[in-house]
Parts: C-alpha cells; sequence; structure tokens
C-alpha cells in the first residue's frame, strides 16, 4: 500500500516537532482572533492568523510524507490564484455573497478530504475515523450546497424571496434520516466508499433545500450559521485524520459561527428553528397598508429636508440594506461632511441585523472613510434620539417598525428596533411605501413628525446635498 | 485517543467562545471572513490527500481540496486584511 496508510496515526508516529509546530500555529490563530477585539489591533490580529496558517502549512510540507510535489505546488497556485481575484476584485456590496462562497469551499475541502481519506483506509478504519467521515461528508455537504444557494440569493441569480412548497418539513426529515441511515452504513462497512458519496448527495439536497425557504432579510442568520459549519466540518475532518491543529482551528470558528447566529437570532426576536423552519409573514387581521398609511403620508423634498437642517444640532442616520443595493454609501458620508462643518453632531445607528450580514452596515460606512467611533450599536444610541433633531432613515424598514415595540400582535413584536420615531423630525428615503421583508405596513411612515423623501437612496441623497450647498 | 481528541475539542469551543465574545460588532464582517479563513486549515488533509500516490483516487480528490481550501485560506486572509485596512478613527 501506499505511505498515507503507513502514516495515517500521525500522533503516534511522526516527530513530535510536527506537532508541537501545528500547536504553535493553533496558539497563533487564538491570539490573532483575540486582535478583533478592536479595530486598532484588528489588522495585526489577522496577520498572526495568516502566519499560523502559513507555519501550519509549511510543517504539513515538511512533516507530512509528501509523494506528489507538482500536484501540492499546482492546486496551490490555482487555489491562491482563484482566492486572490475573488478577494481584491470584489466590491463591499458583495462582501456577504463572497463570505458565503468561501463558507462552501471551507466544507467543499472538508468533505473531499474526508471521501480520499476513507477510500484509501478502507476496512482498516477504525470506529472515530468512519463516524467522524460520516459528520464531515453531511456537515461539508450541506455548507457548501447550504453556501451555493445563499450565494445565489445574495448575487441575485435567484430570487430572494423564500421558495416554499407543502411538505417541505416532512422531505427534510426523510433526507436527514436517510443520511443518518447511510452514515450508521457507512460505520458498519467502511469499505464500501460509495455509501460515503451516497451520504453526500442526499446531504447535498438536504443542504438546498434548508437555504432555499430562507428569505433575503433572514440572510445574516444563515451566513453566520454557515459559517459556523464551515469550522465544524474542519473539525471533523480533523477527527478524520487524528489531527490537533484541525480540531482546534475548526472549534474555534464553530464557536464564532454559533455567536454571531444567536446575536442575530436575538436581534430579531426569534428562534433559530423559526428562522428556518418558520414562515414569517404578516398575520391575516393586521392591519392594511391603506389603514395605517390613508391620508397620513407626507411626502418632501431635498430642499424641505435642507432648511430642517439649518436648525438642527444632532443628525442620525439610519441605514439598511436598501443603501448598499442604491451604493449610497460614500454620498452620505460627503452629506455627513457636510453637515459637521456646519456644526451639526452626526452619528450612525446601525441594528445589529441591517443588511445581510453581521456587521454589513460597518464594512460598508469604513469602505466609505466613516470613522469607526461614530457608528453606534442599537443599545447605546436608542436613549439618543429623543435629543436627535433629524433622524435619516436610508433603506431600512423592519428594524424601524414601532409595531415591534407596540403591537404584540405583530409579526415583529419584541423585535429590538431602532426608537428613530422618537427623533424630532423623521425623513424616510425610500422608493415606495412597499412593505420590508415581514410584509407589513410601517406606521412610522404614517407618523406626524416623520417625512417621505421618496426616490432611489444614492440619488435623494446627492439631492441633499445639492440643497444643502444652494442652501 | 478519541476521548483526548474530545478534549481538545470541547476546551477549544470554550476557548472560542471566550474570544470571539469580546469582538465588538463591528468587526462582525472580518470576524466571519477572517474565522473563515482559520476554518481552511482543511488545506492541511488537503495537502496529505494530495500528496499520495501518482493516478490514485486520493490524489485527485486531494487536489480538488487543496484548491478548494487555498481558495479559502488565500481570498479569506486578504479580504479580511483589506476590509480591516478601510476602518479608521476621527483624524
Amino acid at each position: 500500500m501506499n505511505d498515507l496508510t503507513l502514516k495515517i496515526p500521525g500522533f503516534l508516529q511522526t516527530s513530535p516537532w510536527v506537532n508541537i509546530f501545528y500547536l504553535l500555529a493553533a496558539v497563533l490563530f487564538i491570539v490573532g482572533l483575540k486582535g478583533l477585539a478592536h479595530p486598532r489591533t484588528a489588522v495585526r490580529g489577522n496577520l498572526i492568523g495568516a502566519l499560523g496558517m502559513l507555519i501550519a502549512i509549511v510543517t504539513a510540507l515538511v512533516g507530512e510524507h509528501i509523494l506528489q510535489p507538482w500536484v501540492i505546488v499546482a492546486g496551490l497556485i490555482v487555489g491562491s490564484a482563484i482566492g486572490a481575484v475573488l478577494a481584491l476584485k470584489i466590491q463591499m456590496t458583495g462582501m456577504p455573497q463572497l463570505v458565503a462562497l468561501f463558507n462552501g469551499f471551507g466544507g467543499l475541502a472538508s468533505l473531499l478530504v474526508a471521501g480520499a481519506e476513507i477510500g484509501t483506509k478502507g476496512s482498516f478504519a477504525s470506529t472515530q475515523m468512519t463516524v467522524s467521515t460520516a459528520a464531515a461528508g453531511l456537515i461539508g455537504a450541506v455548507t457548501f450546497w447550504g453556501s451555493l444557494v445563499a450565494f445565489a440569493k445574495l448575487q441575485g441569480l435567484i430570487s430572494e424571496k423564500p421558495l416554499l412548497f407543502k411538505g417541505r418539513h416532512l422531505l427534510n426529515i426523510a433526507l436527514g434520516l436517510v443520511v443518518i441511515l447511510l452514515g450508521i452504513w457507512l460505520v458498519a462497512k467502511p469499505d464500501l466508499v460509495v455509501v460515503y458519496w451516497l451520504l453526500v448527495v442526499v446531504s447535498s439536497v438536504l443542504g438546498v433545500f434548508l437555504v432555499t425557504p430562507i428569505g433575503g432579510a433572514d440572510m445574516p442568520v444563515v451566513i453566520a450559521l454557515l459559517n459556523s459549519y464551515s469550522g465544524l466540518a474542519a473539525t471533523a475532518t480533523g477527527f478524520v485524520l487524528d489531527n490537533t491543529v484541525l480540531i482546534i482551528s475548526g472549534s474555534l470558528v464553530g464557536a464564532s459561527g454559533i455567536i454571531l447566529t444567536k446575536i442575530m437570532c436575538k436581534a430579531m426576536n426569534r428562534s433559530l428553528a423559526n428562522v428556518f423552519f418558520g414562515v414569517l409573514g404578516p398575520q391575516e387581521d393586521g392591519p392594511s397598508a391603506d389603514d395605517v398609511y390613508a391620508g397620513k403620508i407626507k411626502s418632501t423634498s431635498a430642499e424641505e429636508v435642507a432648511m430642517l437642517f439649518d436648525s438642527a444640532r444632532r443628525v442620525v442616520f439610519v441605514p439598511g440594506y436598501g443603501m448598499a443595493v442604491a451604493q449610497a454609501q460614500h454620498a452620505v458620508r460627503d452629506l455627513a461632511n457636510l453637515l459637521e462643518e456646519k456644526g451639526i453632531t452626526v452619528e450612525y445607528a446601525i441594528h445589529p441585523v441591517a443588511g445581510r450580514m453581521p456587521g454589513h452596515m460597518n464594512v460598508l460606512l469604513a469602505e466609505a472613510n466613516v470613522p469607526y467611533d461614530k457608528l453606534k450599536e442599537m443599545d447605546e444610541i436608542n436613549p439618543f434620539f429623543e435629543q436627535t433633531d433629524v433622524a435619516i432613515v436610508i433603506g431600512a424598514n423592519d428594524v424601524v417598525n414601532p409595531e415591534a415595540r407596540n403591537n404584540p400582535q405583530s409579526p415583529i413584536a419584541g423585535m429590538p428596533i431602532l426608537d428613530v420615531d422618537k427623533a424630532r423630525t423623521t425623513v424616510v428615503i425610500k422608493r415606495s411605501l412597499s412593505p420590508g421583508f415581514a410584509g407589513i405596513p410601517n406606521p412610522l411612515f404614517a407618523q406626524d413628525n416623520t417625512l417621505m423623501l421618496f426616490g432611489d437612496g444614492r440619488a435623494m441623497i446627492l439631492e441633499l446635498i445639492r440643497a444643502v450647498k444652494e442652501g | 485517543m478519541f476521548v483526548l481528541y474530545l478534549t481538545i475539542f470541547v476546551l477549544a469551543v470554550f476557548v472560542g467562545f471566550e474570544v470571539i465574545t469580546k469582538v465588538p460588532p463591528t468587526l462582525h464582517t472580518p470576524l466571519m471572513s477572517g474565522s473563515n479563513a482559520i476554518s481552511g486549515i482543511t488545506i492541511i488533509g488537503a495537502l496529505i490527500a494530495a500528496g499520495a500516490e501518482m493516478g490514485s483516487l486520493a490524489s485527485v480528490l486531494g487536489f480538488f481540496a487543496l484548491v478548494s481550501a487555498t481558495i479559502n485560506v488565500v481570498g479569506g486572509f486578504l479580504v479580511t486584511h483589506r476590509m480591516l485596512g478601510m476602518f479608521r478613527r476621527k483624524d
């Protein structure tokens, strides 16, 4: 047989140096992640993580038995080229789909490695190996296909709307049971590699059906969870290969994704199960758009808003996904600069689920050179809306809907929101009165102190800039 | 061995929770892309599989695993670096 088989219990047979360097890599990952605790130390943290990865790779090249250096060189060159092009070309607005795609590649790599190993070991595989191979196949395939569906939705290749059909829960349960049965079969007969690939195929279908019913605004939860899965897939592969650095690193990422998932769910007041299996939509007896809006909507103009700025001391921007779609972040920054020149305090209120992934708005505004200390979290800024002269909502809807606070029957009841309705004047920049993701009307738009500025986000902000300069 | 690995796994999850809860929301996107690059550690497994005997199925699978994992690692760290470079304080 080949050398691969001989060296698989690597922990026992290779020199201790290999594992000591793997440990060093794992420590660097932890130190690197610690650096992300503050924007000042984050760049260094990321570089420390990259150094850890480099050490791990060099250790594997030197310490593990590599028979075919050319295959390795080719793989590294092709992968590096694709990764670098994606990373350098992507626009900041496209970050959610890129992260989704990278999650997917992580899952794919794990399932392929597990498949290669079980194929080589066959009937010599231990129970630990077969069980973890099945786990790596399941998690890897769900991550890969789930991420591809998320990518397609975010990139606009398929509709962002939830794709629902009757009996999907039953189908998912059935697919899950089949995966478990195939897993048991693999553990019993590890030399039947075809069972593993069957398991991968069924898990792939499961991954697709788990993500297609999820709508655009729930994407932050999905991406965070898939991020976690990509880590857990690496951990499972670590159990397959008896490799501690994979186990440790994968667990770190798994924990990270789970924390983000929890934060996102909390910010929507929904459980994870509800995001994946529930349906968000207007209740039958809820108020209709006509009840809420009729005769109460005040449309405004850029000139009128510019006049509001003349007497304002404090302005807060409230961005949502619409700002990303309109690519309005640079225009918003220009307007903010103009207002600051007039002596107005400008801040930004960021809802945790604004956008399509955790921290999406922060990255967009950072790209537009907005200093990060002006971006305020929900809990931090909510008490200050009462002292805000003008709140400008651009491309956000459900996260500023007071129904969440006032109406216990509302589908979004209990979801923490930004209290923009408490500002002296609220300006909402929006194309139309169409509802947000939750599909319900927003009484904020009909409030006495709300002015609607109808139009494209970027175009309207540019109008405001012009009006402020002229006024 | 299994129990040892399980121990490492459980302890690492706790370390992960401790470290990640300290990351501020403003850095959540770089956290995702950066941690995602770290999950590309599967590249070690891919290297082992791709380095196997010529022509074996393992080395073919290993090659594709290596490409995927390398995209993940190189792209992940690079895009995170690019993003973090944009975060700045008030001048």
